[in-house]
């Protein structure tokens, strides 16, 4: 499949899972949301070295992962654009700080190897946390939860707009890269000389369908507000699910649970 | 460019979080100013465009390799600093959100430094003085080229900084920046011609539609003369800066991995500072301060208990999420 067929199914797999019917999926948007964050904020604040820590962390995904049933493949998957990136920088860690930290046998780990193996399990702890909201709430949910917390209209219908419109137009970008190798086989890309014709064309169109769609909107009476439907009655598991596992979060990074956890074997 | 959650700290994720805001509620203020509704579904449907046109690949000319549109420079020629600032943040959310590119927590450092940049650098400094007096030929690629350079400049540096200052790599200062901004350079190149390319043709198809053309008021002019001439100032400083750095120690970019390797150390005085007043922010303000026991941080975590507890502890987790999905499939079959 192209790079762009693969973006459009993957932005569809991922609105067919936030919509389906789980408890999770549920829950308010807003506390998934503010949950996520914290998770993300409290794993990226463990020291470099801290290792151990961190493997605690996992709980949180692992556990909602399986309660909700949702799979690590296509949430590991998304690593791959991350994952990249990180290894430069934590690839040369090891070269730098040769320190010996810990001697488990008689092999030494220096403490570059760790803070390398830190950032490698904060990358994949953080995509996983933001796989888990993705993948449980849907994108008018999320921008639902972003006017809650006041964020300006403006900004929330023009997300709303750009979610609407973005497989629209990867459809269009599909058809049109899908046309132009089709007559130029052996290309690995868009010549320049057709650079600026080829994506101006799809830029005047989408400035068309930007006026059509502003008609039809003030056809349906667009006064600027964007109603987001009807909005459902706060239960009490919209509070408890995000401040207990804030708490649970908070215990994993104040006491060092994983280590104790090792003493009582050790 | 896009940064990950686990390459930023606390504090420089909330710091950038900060300053991308500010420079968001101003750009909602100039656009709700502008009182145009249409423009909303044009933010919309172009932040769908860059989206899509990102995707698509560019030979360059002479080589294997291929490059995309610049997003902020483009969208800021058509809409405006404001509206296109405001639309590449969106865009970004929702690569974030769909593709994990970037991340939530890093949503404000990738703001910072590709939409500001591109946008506010882009449009304000550069595409329109450039275009005060009408567009040309050579202006448009002159405005793109530069423009995508410079701000793609900015942002490389950026992503150096706020790296540093995270401390989450040993890689010393001089070496980062001697391999982010030269690729940087070669890139922005690229994405500069094909903005141009697209721009150019807009020109001449619709050219009302580019932003800021021939425009200028006479406050305006003088107003943003000064800017100009005080940013331009600044900002030559930053990159020359970081250029001349680059360029010092790119002939032998090896040199220090070898040095290092071999056990020869090398002692970069800028780096230490830098690094030094980095950790001393971040253990001062950072959101939840390392807690210590049994001594220094580097024993924290790192003691044979606890790796022991780790493996013990993930063995565990793991153990128990697979028996109860699989208790829960049998049950389901059943």
């Amino acid at each position: 499949m192209s790079k762009i067929g693969q973006a459009i199914s993957e932005i569809q797999t991922l609105e067919n899972i936030s919509r389906e019917d789980r408890w999770v999926n549920r829950l308010h948007p807003l506390g998934k949301l503010v949950l996520t964050v914290f998770y993300i904020t409290v794993t990226v604040s463990f020291p470099k070295y801290e290792l151990a820590g961190l493997a605690g962390m996992l709980l949180y995904p692992l556990a909602v992962f399986t309660v909700a049933d949702l799979s690590f493949g296509d949430a590991l998957r998304r690593l791959r654009v991350v994952l990249p990136l990180v290894m430069i920088m934590g690839i040369l860690n090891p070269f730098f700080d040769r320190e010996i930290l810990l001697t488990i046998g008689r092999v030494p780990i220096s403490g570059g190897v760790i803070s390398m193996l830190t950032l490698m399990v904060k990358a994949v702890l953080t995509v996983l946390a933001g796989y888990l909201l993705i993948a449980t709430t849907p994108m008018d949910e999320i921008c639902r939860a972003m006017r809650v917390i006041h964020i300006p209209k403006i900004f929330v219908i023009v997300v709303l707009l750009i979610y609407r419109y973005v497989t629209v137009f990867l459809s269009e970008a599909r058809r049109i890269t899908q046309a132009y190798e089709l007559r130029a086989p052996k290309q690995r890309g868009v010549h320049y000389k057709v650079w600026g014709s080829l994506l101006g064309q799809m830029l005047l169109r989408s400035m068309d369908r930007a006026n059509d769609i502003y008609e039809s909107m003030q056809l349906r009476g667009f006064d600027g507000n964007f109603r987001l439907g009807k909005k459902a009655a706060l239960r009490p598991a919209d509070f408890l699910w995000p401040v207990l596992w804030a708490l649970v979060i908070l215990a994993l990074r104040l006491f060092p649970v994983v280590e104790l956890i090792g003493r009582i074997f050790v | 460019m896009h940064m990950a959650d686990a390459l930023v700290a606390p504090v420089v994720a909330g710091t950038m979080y900060a300053a991308s805001a500010g420079a968001a509620g101003y750009s909602i203020y100039k656009v709700r100013q502008e009182d145009n509704q249409k423009k909303i579904p044009v933010m919309g449907v172009m932040g769908a465009f860059v989206f899509a046109a990102q995707m698509i690949n560019f030979t360059i000319p002479g080589t294997g390799s291929s490059g995309h549109l610049c997003g902020g420079m483009m969208l800021s020629a058509l809409l405006g600093p404001w509206g296109g600032f405001l639309t590449m943040i969106g865009v970004l959310l929702i690569q974030c959100l769909f593709f994990a590119d970037g991340g939530l927590l890093a949503l404000g450092c990738n703001v910072w430094n590709m939409a500001f940049y591109g946008c506010f650098v882009g449009s304000l400094l550069i595409w329109r003085p450039i275009m005060k007096k009408g567009a040309s030929r050579l202006k448009i690629i002159l405005a793109s080229v530069l423009g995508c350079v410079l701000t793609l400049q900015m942002g490389a540096f950026s992503v150096t900084l706020e790296t540093m200052l995270s401390g989450v790599t040993e890689l010393p200062f001089k070496t980062f920046v001697a391999a982010m901004q030269p690729i940087h350079l070669a890139i922005g190149l690229v994405e500069g011609l094909i903005t141009a390319a697209v721009l150019l043709f807009v020109n001449e198809a619709r050219p009302e539609l580019l932003w800021g053309v021939g425009e200028a008021s006479k406050k305006e002019g003088k107003l943003s003369f000064g800017w100009t001439i005080g940013i331009l100032g600044v900002l030559a400083l930053l990159i020359g800066g970081g250029l001349s750095l680059a360029a010092s120690s790119l002939p032998d970019g090896l040199e220090w991995a070898i040095a290092r390797v071999t056990g020869l150390e090398e002692l970069e005085t800028a780096e230490a500072v830098i690094y030094a007043g980095a950790e001393k922010v971040q253990s001062t303000t950072s959101f939840l301060p390392d807690y210590a026991f049994k001594g220094s941080e580097s024993a924290v975590g790192t003691t044979v208990s606890g790796i022991v507890g780790a493996l013990i502890v993930v063995a565990v987790m793991v153990g128990s999420a697979f028996l109860f999905r699989y208790f829960r499939h049998k049950k389901k079959q059943s």
